[in-house]
Protein backbone atom coordinates (compact mmCIF):
# COMPACT_ATOMS: atom_id res chain seq x y z
CA UNK A 1 0.00 0.00 0.00
CA UNK A 2 1.35 3.41 -0.92
CA UNK A 3 1.85 5.86 1.90
CA UNK A 4 -0.36 8.95 2.03
CA UNK A 5 1.39 12.23 1.36
CA UNK A 6 0.16 14.81 3.87
CA UNK A 7 1.13 18.47 4.16
CA UNK A 8 0.22 21.29 6.51
CA UNK A 9 0.68 24.99 5.83
CA UNK A 10 0.69 28.10 7.98
CA UNK A 11 -0.75 31.26 6.41
CA UNK A 12 -2.26 34.20 8.33
CA UNK A 13 -2.84 32.54 11.69
CA UNK A 14 -1.25 32.15 15.11
CA UNK A 15 -0.01 28.55 14.69
CA UNK A 16 -2.44 27.43 17.39
CA UNK A 17 -3.95 24.93 14.96
CA UNK A 18 -0.51 23.38 14.54
CA UNK A 19 -0.12 23.25 18.33
CA UNK A 20 -3.42 21.36 18.37
CA UNK A 21 -2.08 19.08 15.63
CA UNK A 22 0.84 18.21 17.93
CA UNK A 23 -1.70 17.62 20.71
CA UNK A 24 -2.68 14.41 18.93
CA UNK A 25 0.29 13.07 20.92
CA UNK A 26 0.94 9.34 20.52
CA UNK A 27 -1.53 9.04 17.65
CA UNK A 28 1.09 10.89 15.60
CA UNK A 29 3.12 7.66 15.70
CA UNK A 30 0.20 5.77 14.19
CA UNK A 31 -0.10 8.48 11.56
CA UNK A 32 3.60 8.17 10.81
CA UNK A 33 3.09 4.43 10.16
CA UNK A 34 0.79 5.11 7.21
CA UNK A 35 1.60 8.62 6.00
CA UNK A 36 4.48 10.97 5.28
CA UNK A 37 4.39 14.60 6.36
CA UNK A 38 5.93 15.99 3.16
CA UNK A 39 5.65 19.70 4.01
CA UNK A 40 4.87 21.55 7.23
CA UNK A 41 6.10 24.36 9.47
CA UNK A 42 7.07 21.57 11.87
CA UNK A 43 9.14 19.76 9.20
CA UNK A 44 12.34 21.05 7.65
CA UNK A 45 11.15 21.32 4.04
CA UNK A 46 11.63 24.60 2.19
CA UNK A 47 9.60 24.11 -0.96
CA UNK A 48 6.04 22.84 -1.21
CA UNK A 49 6.30 19.52 -3.10
CA UNK A 50 4.23 18.23 -6.00
CA UNK A 51 1.65 15.49 -5.82
CA UNK A 52 0.39 15.92 -2.24
CA UNK A 53 -2.68 13.90 -1.24
CA UNK A 54 -4.11 16.31 1.33
CA UNK A 55 -3.00 19.67 2.69
CA UNK A 56 -4.29 21.20 5.92
CA UNK A 57 -4.14 24.98 5.50
CA UNK A 58 -4.09 27.00 8.71
CA UNK A 59 -4.69 30.74 8.67
CA UNK A 60 -6.50 33.30 6.57
CA UNK A 61 -5.27 35.14 3.49
CA UNK A 62 -3.83 38.35 4.92
CA UNK A 63 -1.08 39.28 2.44
CA UNK A 64 0.08 38.59 -1.09
CA UNK A 65 2.42 35.81 0.01
CA UNK A 66 -0.51 33.99 1.65
CA UNK A 67 -2.49 34.28 -1.58
CA UNK A 68 0.36 33.02 -3.74
CA UNK A 69 1.06 30.13 -1.37
CA UNK A 70 -2.61 29.14 -1.21
CA UNK A 71 -2.79 28.96 -5.01
CA UNK A 72 0.44 26.97 -5.18
CA UNK A 73 -0.88 24.54 -2.56
CA UNK A 74 -4.12 24.11 -4.49
CA UNK A 75 -2.26 23.28 -7.70
CA UNK A 76 -0.22 20.62 -5.97
CA UNK A 77 -2.78 19.02 -3.62
CA UNK A 78 -5.54 16.58 -4.43
CA UNK A 79 -7.51 17.75 -1.37
CA UNK A 80 -7.33 21.00 0.57
CA UNK A 81 -8.73 21.23 4.09
CA UNK A 82 -9.43 24.65 5.66
CA UNK A 83 -7.74 24.04 8.99
CA UNK A 84 -9.18 26.11 11.85
CA UNK A 85 -11.37 29.19 12.10
CA UNK A 86 -8.97 31.64 10.42
CA UNK A 87 -8.83 29.52 7.27
CA UNK A 88 -12.59 28.85 7.49
CA UNK A 89 -13.87 32.35 8.26
CA UNK A 90 -11.00 34.84 8.60
CA UNK A 91 -11.61 34.83 12.37
CA UNK A 92 -9.15 36.88 14.48
CA UNK A 93 -6.92 37.61 11.48
CA UNK A 94 -9.91 39.28 9.76
CA UNK A 95 -10.72 41.50 12.74
CA UNK A 96 -8.86 44.31 10.95
CA UNK A 97 -11.39 44.24 8.09
CA UNK A 98 -13.88 46.70 9.67
CA UNK A 99 -11.05 49.22 10.07
CA UNK A 100 -10.68 49.56 6.30
CA UNK A 101 -7.41 50.32 4.48
CA UNK A 102 -4.64 48.34 6.22
CA UNK A 103 -2.07 51.06 5.54
CA UNK A 104 -3.79 53.18 8.19
CA UNK A 105 -3.32 50.40 10.76
CA UNK A 106 0.32 49.92 9.73
CA UNK A 107 0.87 53.68 10.12
CA UNK A 108 -0.73 53.71 13.56
CA UNK A 109 1.50 50.85 14.71
CA UNK A 110 4.83 51.56 13.00
CA UNK A 111 4.82 55.33 12.45
CA UNK A 112 2.62 56.96 15.08
CA UNK A 113 3.18 54.63 18.03
CA UNK A 114 7.02 54.46 18.32
CA UNK A 115 8.73 57.27 20.23
CA UNK A 116 11.32 57.70 17.43
CA UNK A 117 12.35 56.46 13.99
CA UNK A 118 8.84 55.43 12.99
CA UNK A 119 8.71 53.93 9.50
CA UNK A 120 6.58 51.63 7.42
CA UNK A 121 8.37 48.28 7.08
CA UNK A 122 8.84 47.47 3.43
CA UNK A 123 11.45 45.46 1.61
CA UNK A 124 10.81 44.10 -1.83
CA UNK A 125 10.64 40.30 -1.74
CA UNK A 126 10.77 40.14 2.08
CA UNK A 127 7.81 42.01 3.54
CA UNK A 128 4.72 41.08 1.53
CA UNK A 129 2.08 43.80 0.97
CA UNK A 130 -1.14 43.31 2.94
CA UNK A 131 -4.35 42.50 1.09
CA UNK A 132 -7.06 45.21 1.39
CA UNK A 133 -9.27 42.73 3.26
CA UNK A 134 -8.39 39.48 5.02
CA UNK A 135 -10.14 36.54 3.33
CA UNK A 136 -11.01 32.99 4.32
CA UNK A 137 -9.15 30.65 1.99
CA UNK A 138 -12.25 29.45 0.13
CA UNK A 139 -12.62 32.96 -1.32
CA UNK A 140 -9.45 32.40 -3.36
CA UNK A 141 -9.09 28.65 -3.88
CA UNK A 142 -11.36 25.61 -4.00
CA UNK A 143 -11.62 23.97 -0.58
CA UNK A 144 -12.70 20.35 -0.20
CA UNK A 145 -13.42 20.25 3.53
CA UNK A 146 -13.73 22.63 6.45
CA UNK A 147 -12.33 21.88 9.89
CA UNK A 148 -13.42 24.78 12.14
CA UNK A 149 -12.37 25.48 15.71
CA UNK A 150 -10.04 27.96 17.34
CA UNK A 151 -8.10 25.78 17.43
CA UNK A 152 -9.81 22.57 16.26
CA UNK A 153 -9.42 20.14 19.19
CA UNK A 154 -6.91 17.35 18.63
CA UNK A 155 -9.62 14.66 18.50
CA UNK A 156 -11.40 16.61 15.76
CA UNK A 157 -8.19 16.73 13.70
CA UNK A 158 -7.63 13.04 14.32
CA UNK A 159 -11.19 12.19 13.21
CA UNK A 160 -10.64 14.22 10.04
CA UNK A 161 -7.35 12.48 9.28
CA UNK A 162 -8.81 9.03 9.99
CA UNK A 163 -11.64 9.72 7.54
CA UNK A 164 -9.23 11.04 4.91
CA UNK A 165 -6.95 8.00 5.26
CA UNK A 166 -10.04 5.85 4.64
CA UNK A 167 -10.69 7.79 1.46
CA UNK A 168 -13.66 9.74 2.86
CA UNK A 169 -14.12 13.43 3.61
CA UNK A 170 -13.89 14.55 7.26
CA UNK A 171 -17.12 14.56 9.33
CA UNK A 172 -19.03 17.79 8.69
CA UNK A 173 -21.99 17.40 11.04
CA UNK A 174 -22.58 18.07 14.72
CA UNK A 175 -19.79 19.20 17.01
CA UNK A 176 -17.21 18.59 14.27
CA UNK A 177 -18.15 21.95 12.73
CA UNK A 178 -18.39 24.14 15.81
CA UNK A 179 -16.62 27.48 15.43
CA UNK A 180 -14.69 29.01 18.29
CA UNK B 1 -55.00 22.11 35.33
CA UNK B 2 -56.74 20.60 32.31
CA UNK B 3 -56.68 22.81 29.25
CA UNK B 4 -60.26 23.08 28.01
CA UNK B 5 -59.57 25.02 24.81
CA UNK B 6 -61.15 23.51 21.66
CA UNK B 7 -58.78 21.44 19.54
CA UNK B 8 -58.17 20.77 15.86
CA UNK B 9 -56.08 18.19 14.02
CA UNK B 10 -52.75 19.05 12.47
CA UNK B 11 -49.88 16.86 11.30
CA UNK B 12 -46.13 17.28 11.67
CA UNK B 13 -44.14 15.33 9.07
CA UNK B 14 -47.05 12.94 8.54
CA UNK B 15 -47.86 12.29 12.21
CA UNK B 16 -51.18 13.60 13.53
CA UNK B 17 -51.43 15.75 16.65
CA UNK B 18 -54.08 17.84 18.36
CA UNK B 19 -53.51 21.59 18.32
CA UNK B 20 -55.42 24.14 20.34
CA UNK B 21 -57.41 26.66 18.36
CA UNK B 22 -55.35 29.84 18.09
CA UNK B 23 -52.07 28.12 18.89
CA UNK B 24 -49.06 28.87 16.70
CA UNK B 25 -47.34 26.08 14.79
CA UNK B 26 -44.22 26.51 16.92
CA UNK B 27 -46.11 26.50 20.24
CA UNK B 28 -47.95 23.35 19.21
CA UNK B 29 -44.75 21.66 18.05
CA UNK B 30 -42.96 22.47 21.31
CA UNK B 31 -45.92 21.21 23.37
CA UNK B 32 -46.15 17.85 21.57
CA UNK B 33 -42.38 17.39 21.37
CA UNK B 34 -41.73 18.06 17.68
CA UNK B 35 -38.42 19.87 17.33
CA UNK B 36 -38.35 23.04 15.19
CA UNK B 37 -35.23 25.19 15.52
CA UNK B 38 -35.79 28.87 16.41
CA UNK B 39 -33.69 31.85 17.33
CA UNK B 40 -35.61 35.11 17.85
CA UNK B 41 -38.61 33.36 19.44
CA UNK B 42 -38.65 33.28 23.22
CA UNK B 43 -41.48 31.82 25.26
CA UNK B 44 -42.98 34.55 27.41
CA UNK B 45 -42.40 37.35 24.89
CA UNK B 46 -44.48 38.52 21.93
CA UNK B 47 -43.77 36.98 18.53
CA UNK B 48 -41.36 38.83 16.24
CA UNK B 49 -40.87 36.40 13.34
CA UNK B 50 -37.67 38.10 12.24
CA UNK B 51 -34.96 35.45 12.13
CA UNK B 52 -36.80 32.97 9.86
CA UNK B 53 -34.89 30.01 11.33
CA UNK B 54 -38.20 28.35 12.32
CA UNK B 55 -39.52 28.22 8.74
CA UNK B 56 -41.72 25.20 7.91
CA UNK B 57 -43.45 23.99 4.77
CA UNK B 58 -47.22 23.86 4.73
CA UNK B 59 -48.31 21.11 2.31
CA UNK B 60 -49.08 22.27 -1.22
CA UNK B 61 -48.10 25.86 -0.44
CA UNK B 62 -45.00 27.10 -2.22
CA UNK B 63 -44.15 29.67 0.45
CA UNK B 64 -42.25 28.88 3.59
CA UNK B 65 -43.90 30.07 6.79
CA UNK B 66 -42.30 31.04 10.10
CA UNK B 67 -43.68 28.51 12.59
CA UNK B 68 -43.70 31.09 15.40
CA UNK B 69 -45.96 33.49 13.49
CA UNK B 70 -48.27 30.99 11.75
CA UNK B 71 -51.48 29.93 13.47
CA UNK B 72 -52.55 26.30 13.29
CA UNK B 73 -55.65 25.67 11.20
CA UNK B 74 -57.65 22.44 10.92
CA UNK B 75 -55.98 19.60 8.99
CA UNK B 76 -52.83 21.62 8.36
CA UNK B 77 -50.03 19.38 7.04
CA UNK B 78 -46.77 20.79 8.33
CA UNK B 79 -43.34 19.65 7.24
CA UNK B 80 -40.52 20.58 9.61
CA UNK B 81 -37.55 18.74 8.04
CA UNK B 82 -37.08 18.69 4.28
CA UNK B 83 -33.96 19.22 2.14
CA UNK B 84 -35.38 22.61 1.10
CA UNK B 85 -35.89 23.72 4.72
CA UNK B 86 -32.45 22.52 5.74
CA UNK B 87 -30.90 24.47 2.86
CA UNK B 88 -32.81 27.65 3.75
CA UNK B 89 -32.00 27.42 7.47
CA UNK B 90 -28.31 26.96 6.69
CA UNK B 91 -28.39 29.97 4.35
CA UNK B 92 -30.05 32.06 7.05
CA UNK B 93 -27.31 31.19 9.53
CA UNK B 94 -24.63 32.00 6.97
CA UNK B 95 -26.27 35.37 6.26
CA UNK B 96 -26.42 36.17 9.97
CA UNK B 97 -22.71 35.40 10.33
CA UNK B 98 -21.88 37.37 7.16
CA UNK B 99 -23.83 40.42 8.34
CA UNK B 100 -22.07 41.16 11.64
CA UNK B 101 -18.63 40.54 13.09
CA UNK B 102 -19.13 37.17 14.75
CA UNK B 103 -15.70 36.09 15.89
CA UNK B 104 -16.53 33.15 18.17
CA UNK B 105 -12.92 32.71 19.26
CA UNK B 106 -12.84 36.06 21.09
CA UNK B 107 -16.48 36.28 22.19
CA UNK B 108 -17.68 36.43 25.79
CA UNK B 109 -20.37 33.90 24.87
CA UNK B 110 -18.13 31.39 23.09
CA UNK B 111 -19.50 27.98 24.07
CA UNK B 112 -22.70 29.46 25.56
CA UNK B 113 -24.21 30.99 22.42
CA UNK B 114 -27.53 30.22 20.75
CA UNK B 115 -26.26 31.51 17.40
CA UNK B 116 -23.18 29.29 17.57
CA UNK B 117 -25.31 26.29 18.62
CA UNK B 118 -27.78 26.97 15.82
CA UNK B 119 -24.94 27.11 13.27
CA UNK B 120 -23.86 23.65 14.45
CA UNK B 121 -27.46 22.42 14.33
CA UNK B 122 -27.97 23.72 10.78
CA UNK B 123 -24.71 22.26 9.48
CA UNK B 124 -22.89 25.54 8.81
CA UNK B 125 -19.22 24.61 8.41
CA UNK B 126 -18.33 27.81 6.52
CA UNK B 127 -19.98 30.94 5.13
CA UNK B 128 -20.39 31.05 1.35
CA UNK B 129 -21.32 34.73 1.26
CA UNK B 130 -18.94 37.67 1.44
CA UNK B 131 -18.78 38.98 5.00
CA UNK B 132 -19.78 42.61 5.44
CA UNK B 133 -17.23 43.47 8.17
CA UNK B 134 -19.22 46.52 9.32
CA UNK B 135 -17.58 49.07 11.63
CA UNK B 136 -19.68 49.31 14.80
CA UNK B 137 -18.87 51.04 18.08
CA UNK B 138 -19.24 49.18 21.36
CA UNK B 139 -21.31 50.91 24.07
CA UNK B 140 -19.54 50.26 27.37
CA UNK B 141 -21.02 53.33 29.10
CA UNK B 142 -23.28 51.35 31.43
CA UNK B 143 -21.59 50.58 34.76
CA UNK B 144 -22.93 47.03 34.89
CA UNK B 145 -23.48 45.88 31.30
CA UNK B 146 -21.88 46.14 27.88
CA UNK B 147 -23.44 46.23 24.41
CA UNK B 148 -21.47 45.03 21.41
CA UNK B 149 -23.45 45.64 18.19
CA UNK B 150 -20.93 43.58 16.22
CA UNK B 151 -22.49 40.44 17.70
CA UNK B 152 -26.11 41.59 17.48
CA UNK B 153 -28.45 39.69 15.14
CA UNK B 154 -31.43 42.07 15.65
CA UNK B 155 -33.60 39.34 17.18
CA UNK B 156 -35.23 42.10 19.31
CA UNK B 157 -35.52 39.89 22.38
CA UNK B 158 -34.01 42.72 24.46
CA UNK B 159 -36.43 45.26 22.95
CA UNK B 160 -39.39 43.03 23.72
CA UNK B 161 -38.39 41.93 27.20
CA UNK B 162 -37.63 45.48 28.32
CA UNK B 163 -40.97 46.72 27.00
CA UNK B 164 -43.22 43.78 27.80
CA UNK B 165 -41.85 42.31 31.03
CA UNK B 166 -39.84 45.08 32.68
CA UNK B 167 -42.01 47.90 31.31
CA UNK B 168 -39.10 50.29 30.83
CA UNK B 169 -38.75 50.24 27.01
CA UNK B 170 -35.13 51.34 26.98
CA UNK B 171 -34.28 49.47 23.75
CA UNK B 172 -35.42 50.18 20.21
CA UNK B 173 -34.30 49.55 16.66
CA UNK B 174 -33.22 52.58 14.71
CA UNK B 175 -32.80 52.93 10.93
CA UNK B 176 -33.61 50.25 8.36
CA UNK B 177 -32.01 47.57 6.23
CA UNK B 178 -28.26 47.27 6.60
CA UNK B 179 -28.20 50.39 8.81
CA UNK B 180 -30.65 48.95 11.33
CA UNK B 181 -29.19 48.78 14.81
CA UNK B 182 -30.20 48.78 18.44
CA UNK B 183 -30.35 52.03 20.35
CA UNK B 184 -30.96 52.82 24.00
CA UNK B 185 -33.32 55.61 25.02
CA UNK B 186 -33.62 57.91 21.97
CA UNK B 187 -30.08 57.09 20.89
CA UNK B 188 -28.27 58.17 24.05
CA UNK B 189 -25.42 56.09 25.51
CA UNK B 190 -26.82 53.28 27.66
CA UNK B 191 -25.02 54.60 30.71
CA UNK B 192 -26.90 57.91 30.45
CA UNK B 193 -30.29 56.26 30.17
CA UNK B 194 -32.71 57.41 32.86
CA UNK B 195 -35.32 54.73 32.12
CA UNK B 196 -32.96 51.71 32.46
CA UNK B 197 -33.68 49.99 35.77
CA UNK B 198 -30.48 47.89 35.67
CA UNK B 199 -32.71 44.76 35.87
CA UNK B 200 -30.55 42.81 33.40
CA UNK B 201 -33.40 41.05 31.60
CA UNK B 202 -32.08 42.21 28.20
CA UNK B 203 -28.74 40.64 29.07
CA UNK B 204 -30.44 37.44 30.26
CA UNK B 205 -32.30 36.92 26.97
CA UNK B 206 -29.58 37.86 24.47
CA UNK B 207 -28.89 34.80 22.29
CA UNK B 208 -25.33 35.92 21.45
CA UNK B 209 -22.51 37.78 23.17
CA UNK B 210 -23.97 41.13 22.15
CA UNK B 211 -25.27 41.95 25.64
CA UNK B 212 -23.09 40.86 28.53
CA UNK B 213 -21.97 41.74 32.03
CA UNK B 214 -19.01 44.08 32.25
CA UNK B 215 -15.71 42.36 32.91
CA UNK B 216 -16.54 38.98 31.43
CA UNK B 217 -13.69 37.36 29.49
CA UNK B 218 -13.90 34.96 26.54
CA UNK B 219 -16.48 32.24 27.10
CA UNK B 220 -17.41 33.51 30.56
CA UNK B 221 -20.84 34.98 29.76
CA UNK B 222 -23.82 32.70 30.33
CA UNK B 223 -27.29 34.00 29.56
CA UNK B 224 -30.55 32.89 31.16
CA UNK B 225 -33.39 33.14 28.62
CA UNK B 226 -35.47 30.61 30.59
CA UNK B 227 -35.85 33.29 33.27
CA UNK B 228 -38.39 35.06 31.06
CA UNK B 229 -40.52 31.95 30.74
CA UNK B 230 -40.55 31.66 34.53
CA UNK B 231 -41.55 35.31 34.87
CA UNK B 232 -44.22 35.12 32.17
CA UNK B 233 -45.75 31.94 33.55
CA UNK B 234 -45.74 33.40 37.05
CA UNK B 235 -47.45 36.53 35.80
CA UNK B 236 -50.19 34.57 34.02
CA UNK B 237 -50.83 32.47 37.09
CA UNK B 238 -50.35 35.30 39.61
CA UNK B 239 -47.61 33.32 41.29
CA UNK B 240 -45.54 36.17 42.65
CA UNK B 241 -44.54 34.62 45.96
CA UNK B 242 -42.57 31.55 46.87
CA UNK B 243 -44.99 28.87 48.18
CA UNK B 244 -43.72 29.22 51.75
CA UNK B 245 -44.22 33.01 51.66
CA UNK B 246 -47.77 32.65 50.34
CA UNK B 247 -48.94 30.79 53.44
Amino acid sequence: MTRARIATAWLGGCSGCHMSFLDMDEWLFELADVADLVYSPIADVKVFPEDVDVTFVEGALANEDNLREARHIRENSRLVVAFGDCAVSGNVTAMRNPLGDPIEIVKAVYVDAPDRDGQIPKKEGIVPPLLPQVLPIHKAIRVDAFLPGCPPPADRIQAALEALLEGALPPNRGEAIRWG
Amino acid sequence: MVDRRPTIHVSFDGVEYEAFVGESVLECARRVGVKIPSLCFLEGLSVWGGCRVCVVEIAEGHRLRPACATTCVADMEIKTETPRLRAYRKSILELLFAEGNHVCAVCVSNGNCELQDMAVHCGMDHVRYDTQAPKREIDASHPKYIFDPNRCILCTRCVRVCDEIEGAHVWDISYRGESAHLITEMNKPWGESLSCTWCGKCVAVCPTGSLAYQGRAIGEMEHDPAMIKRLAVARNRHEWLYPEEAK
